[in-house]
């Protein structure tokens, strides 16, 4: 049953046209992340209930504030997804059929899921929502994606081991939704199968307790007739299974023509400049792109920008081909961000030039800080003089969420953030 | 009171009689192509042979194809489907829904073991690979004992328990021993990488060792102890658990017959004589203790513990 392959694009006087756009997916991790996601220029936004989600540290939403997130989201022509995506075992069978009503309940557009048992129980309870498998399936040929079009998915998540070439195969031969990651920190393992955290810290990783054992120091031996041979020197940095975040900024373009249905954003976790800034450099590039794809060039500012927010190197990963030692991190795992959030914009008083904000964190008279947002082009200025809410001149702004003013060169909007070079 | 199966590991066809002599009753065989961390490797006229042997002393044959495929293999399944079932293997073990496709194309009387390692956890999905063609799931290790327990009450599949030996933590797609070679500049041979057993990682904090190799699927991470509950099983059999594995990776032949041997007693003078297991069932575990290995210790691996998430 060959499918024909979906046009993507079409010439008209001599110039390509996009039909279609990809959605960009990002992460919610809290109400105030959902706004900021949306405001910034993601599609569709997903995000953690209470329970049966991976990421039990994450802030998680209570049902009355997915409804919250849910109205905001339609006002700005956007959707919610609710990841359900735990391998349950039986203690979470019952209560599974109440929950889900709830998020049908709540509005969100779909679910995205592994286990087969939160699959049919959604079909049977809350038939109103999408289901989209789980990359924690590591789906990773197209015989896979056919069988699960044929149980009635919406749309599949790919494993993060596909290559494009492999993407292009299963686009021609199932006619599905395809979604995959294109930015953010990922497992190394085969997603789903990794039970390191079980083994080291008796955390189940399938039930979103994984403590991260793959980026912990481990050393190599050989055992050789009952002696253990060290593989490494003394100078050596140990061996580590630390994979450097994705980053597929450059290959936009290319996930594009494969007609890819929704471009991820990893990161309920992250904070909400990293959000923002994630969002806003990928919204630019999908619509540059799309805009006018013979003529589209990556934009270093682009790539500067993302790297203000990173706490890893970044590298493309399987998409481009199978990562060697480069797409690795041996010795250090992390670093601080070039940047830090430092406040959002609350309101702007026109007539003054005087800005509202809420501090993010310290910042005082003299720093040099950078705002940016959807609705203003960017620019950097020096802070001066600043005054508290009772119009007192502070000496900083050294309390978190204080609210504070000053003057901004250039007027500002409400939800523009404001970042400080570390 | 229904007895288990008892469930090896050959890792070649010469020591299939030799477990058969030991009380085997089925065996898990394949090749890397198809399958995930055997024991050892099978070309197609070794898994006619096993069938032979098997089938001659009325035991079975089970034909590991849980791999994670890629589209490039995608089509060769077809044609290894089609061997197993001319050679009439007893059941093929998957994980990736794109062979049981594969089944129903050009096997569709295969029997099919659901076994995607880490992932089969509840009673409910393990019906749900039932309904679509699977006659027995392969449970998870990382579960309690009254989770495997609670399965068993309400499995609608036959149920497969791993009860002794290693088991894998992690598999990455990336070559992960060789790409820490190239960042240290040296270089390693291939046959290294994957000598079975030989490399591990050490993890000073929890003074563990955890065995690591690496194939054509990529890297695997494996536990750092054998499991071992031949002092255990009763309630196992009590519940009525349908298989029982032995998995013999990285253990020499003697090992993996005297370990077969000793289960073998186990089930059968529990099934014959709870009040004699009982009795017996320390001096069981004693025997296995003195013939394992120094850096491999024994535990229940997740019988008994509690997890967290």
């Amino acid at each position: 049953m060959p499918n024909h392959p979906q046009q993507m694009d079409y010439v008209e006087n001599r110039k390509r046209v996009i039909l279609k756009k990809p959605e960009l997916l990002a992460p919610a991790g809290n109400l105030e992340k959902l706004k900021i996601a949306i405001l910034y220029g993601a599609d569709a936004v997903y995000l953690g209930g209470q329970e049966y989600g991976l990421r039990s540290n994450a802030d998680n939403f209570s049902l009355e504030e997915m409804r919250e997130g849910v109205q905001f989201a339609k006002k700005h022509g956007a959707k919610i997804y609710v990841t359900t995506n735990i391998y349950a075992h039986n203690e979470n069978i019952p209560g599974l059929e109440e929950y889900l009503k709830g998020i049908e309940d709540a509005g969100v557009t779909g679910i995205i899921v592994a286990d087969p048992l939160i699959i049919e129980t959604c079909k049977r309870v809350a038939p109103s929502l999408e289901i989209h498998l789980s990359t924690q399936q590591s789906l990773s040929n197209w015989k896979a994606v056919q069988f699960w079009k044929e149980e009635g998915l919406d749309r599949v998540v790919l494993a993060r081991e596909m290559s494009a070439k492999e993407i292009r195969e299963i686009k021609e031969k199932v006619d599905i939704e395809i979604e995959t990651f294109i930015h953010g920190a990922m497992c190394i393992a085969y997603s789903g199968r990794c039970v390191l955290s079980n083994h080291m810290t008796a955390r189940d990783s399938n039930r979103g307790g994984c403590s991260q054992s793959c980026r912990w120091d481990y050393f190599l031996y050989r055992s050789e007739n009952g002696r253990d041979l060290p593989l490494f020197v003394e100078q050596d940095a140990p061996f580590s299974m630390s994979p450097k975040d994705l980053n597929l900024v450059r290959s936009i373009p290319k996930m594009i023509d494969l007609g890819i249905d929704s471009l991820k954003i990893e990161g309920r976790m992250k904070s909400i400049h990293y959000i923002a800034t994630v969002v806003s450099v990928y919204r630019k590039v999908i619509d540059a792109y799309c805009a006018d794809p013979d003529h589209f060039k990556i934009q270093p500012e682009w790539i500067y920008e993302l790297s203000k927010c990173a706490n890893r190197d970044t590298a493309p990963a399987f998409f481009e081909g199978v990562p060697g030692y480069k797409e690795q991190m041996f010795g250090t795992h992390s670093h601080k961000p070039s940047h830090e959030f430092a406040g959002m914009v609350l309101d702007y008083d026109e007539e003054r030039g005087i800005v509202t904000l809420q501090q993010r964190n310290y910042f005082r008279p003299g720093d040099k800080v950078e705002f940016f947002g959807p609705d203003i082009e960017q620019f950097s200025m020096e802070i001066g003089k600043i005054w508290d809410e009772e119009g007192n001149e502070i000496d900083a702004a050294r309390h978190p969420l204080q609210i504070v003013q000053f003057k901004t060169k250039i007027p500002v909007k409400r939800f523009n953030l404001m970042r400080k070079e570390i | 009171m229904k007895k288990p199966e008892l469930l090896v590991t050959p890792s070649s066809v010469e020591e299939i009689p030799w477990l058969i002599d030991a009380g085997a009753d089925a065996f898990v065989v394949g090749e890397m192509e198809y399958g995930l961390r055997l024991a050892g490797e099978f070309t197609r006229d070794q898994v006619k042979e096993s069938v032979r042997l098997a089938h001659d002393s009325g035991k079975k044959i089970y034909v590991a194809m849980n791999g994670i495929f890629h589209n490039e293999k995608v089509d060769n399944l077809l044609d290894y489907m089609q061997f197993l079932n001319e050679v009439n293997v007893d059941a093929a073990l998957f994980g990736d829904p794109a062979v049981l496709i594969t089944a129903r194309e050009v096997a569709p009387n295969m029997k099919l073991h659901w076994n995607p390692e880490t992932t089969a956890t509840n009673w409910y999905t393990c019906n749900y690979w039932g309904r679509k063609g699977a006659k027995r799931a392969v449970l998870a290790r990382e579960l309690s004992m009254d989770e495997v327990i609670e399965i068993k009450e309400h499995a609608e599949v036959e149920i497969e328990v791993q009860i002794h030996g290693m088991t894998c933590m992690f598999q990455s797609k990336r070559r992960l021993i060789g790409n820490y070679f190239e960042f240290l500049g040296r270089k390693m041979e291939v046959r290294e990488k994957q000598e079975g057993g030989s490399l591990y990682l050490f993890d000073p904090e929890r003074n563990n060792r955890y065995p690591i190799f690496e194939d054509q699927n990529g890297t695997h991470i494996m536990s750092p102890k054998d499991i071992c509950i031949i002092d255990e099983l009763g309630d196992l059999i009590d519940a009525g658990i349908d298989s029982f594995k032995i998995d013999g990776i990285f253990k020499s032949v003697e090992y993996n017959v005297t370990v077969t041997e000793l289960y073998r007693k186990a089930i059968d003078m529990y099934v014959n004589d709870p009040e004699q297991y009982e009795q017996n069932k320390e001096a069981l575990l004693k025997e296995i203790e003195n013939i394992q290995p120094k850096d491999r210790p024994l535990d229940t691996g997740f019988f008994f513990k509690e997890t967290v998430y």
